[in-house]
């Protein structure tokens, strides 16, 4: 394998530890994940005084729940609403607000949904089995700088009652790409 | 890529599966700490995987084209001869060896990340509201070829300023070492009619952010 054959030799010339590879993964296998952009939104549907401050200025509101860093230094949040359904794609790579989602899935990352995502959005939606109302309009961000945009998919009917770790739960990755919306409870 | 037609279904997959091979996380994670050895930016490596060649480009996995541009830019900028890459094994110790990347200092480098943003003094020529249109090539105006972020379907098609976002590094600038260059950054929403001949819905748009000198006023 090749990396590995890179690895070696990179270890080798004294510029990699590996003890420092195991660290960074271990971080994105299992602490950096879209539980935290879940926390963001559900704390957002719960708080309109968070809302608006994280509208205003995401980067600086996710900080304050520690949530900057590598791939989120530029934080813009877009709301989708019964008018306009937000969805994020990045068509020349493979820009992701990795702090609040964590490393970026298959799809994401595949020529399918880099191709059509800006020309057919609501045929890839279809993909992931969601329709959206006729008067609903689509607007994708093309992730083409180093600004990384956050959805904040719908708060869900019936859910009035339910406190910020309950809303967590309905909070999927794919909604927060726009690529799908939130659970129903 | 984006508009283009023939790539398929796009295929979901469970929050769970971060990664898909047990290679890949270890090419992610050795991207990432030979970054940190300072040798070259993300626009760099950005446009290292850019200009695999085509035919590679389109058969390679996503992270193989992270190990073929990452070993590119290895030897471009002399870490490794090509003859260590080759035969698999390294001849002496890297004169950058004190930079490596250690296990107690990944979480800070990660926390901290590399912020674009950068002061300047560059007027501001656009508004939110101001209808602007892009370059009419996608092309990088100082190295032919070179690294740009203006995406092939948004060039030569008018638009409207949604927002500034501040002065960030050029990428067609420091992507091949001539500086940051910083512009203002715009979001500029076209309507998909203006994009694509056939849109799915008369509202719809796509939003790009694109740098000042990518656009003129559009009257």
């Amino acid at each position: 394998m090749r990396v590995k054959a890179l690895e070696t030799i990179l270890t080798e010339k004294g510029l990699i530890d590996p003890a420092a590879l195991d660290e960074i993964i271990d971080t994105y296998e299992n602490r950096i994940g879209p539980r935290n952009g879940a926390h963001v939104v559900a704390r957002a549907w719960s708080n309109p005084a968070f809302r608006d401050a994280l509208l205003t200025d995401a980067t600086a509101v996710v900080s304050e729940l520690g949530y900057y860093g590598r791939q989120g230094e530029h934080m813009v949040a877009v709301e989708n609403t019964d008018e306009v359904h937000n969805m994020v794609v990045c068509t020349l790579c493979s820009c992701y607000p990795w702090p609040l989602l964590g490393i970026p899935p298959g799809w994401y990352k595949s020529d399918a949904y880099r191709a059509r995502a800006v020309r057919e959005p609501r045929k890839v939606l279809a993909d992931f089995g969601v329709t959206l109302p006729e008067d609903t309009a689509v607007r994708v961000w093309d992730s083409t700088a180093e600004v990384r945009y956050l959805v904040i998919p719908q708060r869900p009917a019936g859910t009035e009652g339910m406190d910020e770790a309950a809303l967590m739960d309905l909070v999927t990755r794919d909604s927060m790409i726009g690529a799908g919306l939130a659970l129903k409870p | 890529m984006g508009g283009r037609f023939g790539d398929g279904a796009v295929v979901p997959e469970p929050e769970t599966e971060v990664f898909h091979a047990d290679w890949h996380p270890r090419a992610l994670a050795v991207t990432l700490a030979c970054g940190s050895l300072g040798q070259w930016n993300i626009d760099a490596s950005r446009h290292a995987r850019e200009r695999l060649a085509p035919k590679d480009y389109a058969s390679f996995s996503y992270y193989e084209k992270w190990m073929a541009a990452l070993a590119d830019m290895l030897v471009d900028k002399g870490v490794l001869t090509p003859d260590e890459l080759a035969g698999g094994r390294a001849v002496g110790p890297s004169p950058l060896a004190d930079r490596k990347l250690t296990r107690g200092a990944v979480a800070g480098v990660l926390a901290r990340g590399g912020p674009a943003d950068r002061p300047a003094q560059i007027d501001v020529a656009f508004a939110a509201g101001d209808a602007v249109r892009t370059r009419r090539h996608a092309h990088n105006v100082f190295v032919d070829g070179g690294h740009t972020r203006l995406p092939d379907y948004a060039a030569g098609a008018t638009g409207r300023i949604v927002r500034m976002h501040g002065h960030h590094v050029l990428p067609d600038a420091a992507a091949h070492g001539l500086g940051d260059r910083p512009e203002p950054l715009y979001a500029v929403a076209f309507p998909a009619s203006e994009l694509w001949a056939r849109p799915e819905h008369p509202r719809d748009e796509v939003v790009l952010d694109l740098w000042q000198s990518y656009l003129e006023p559009a009257t």
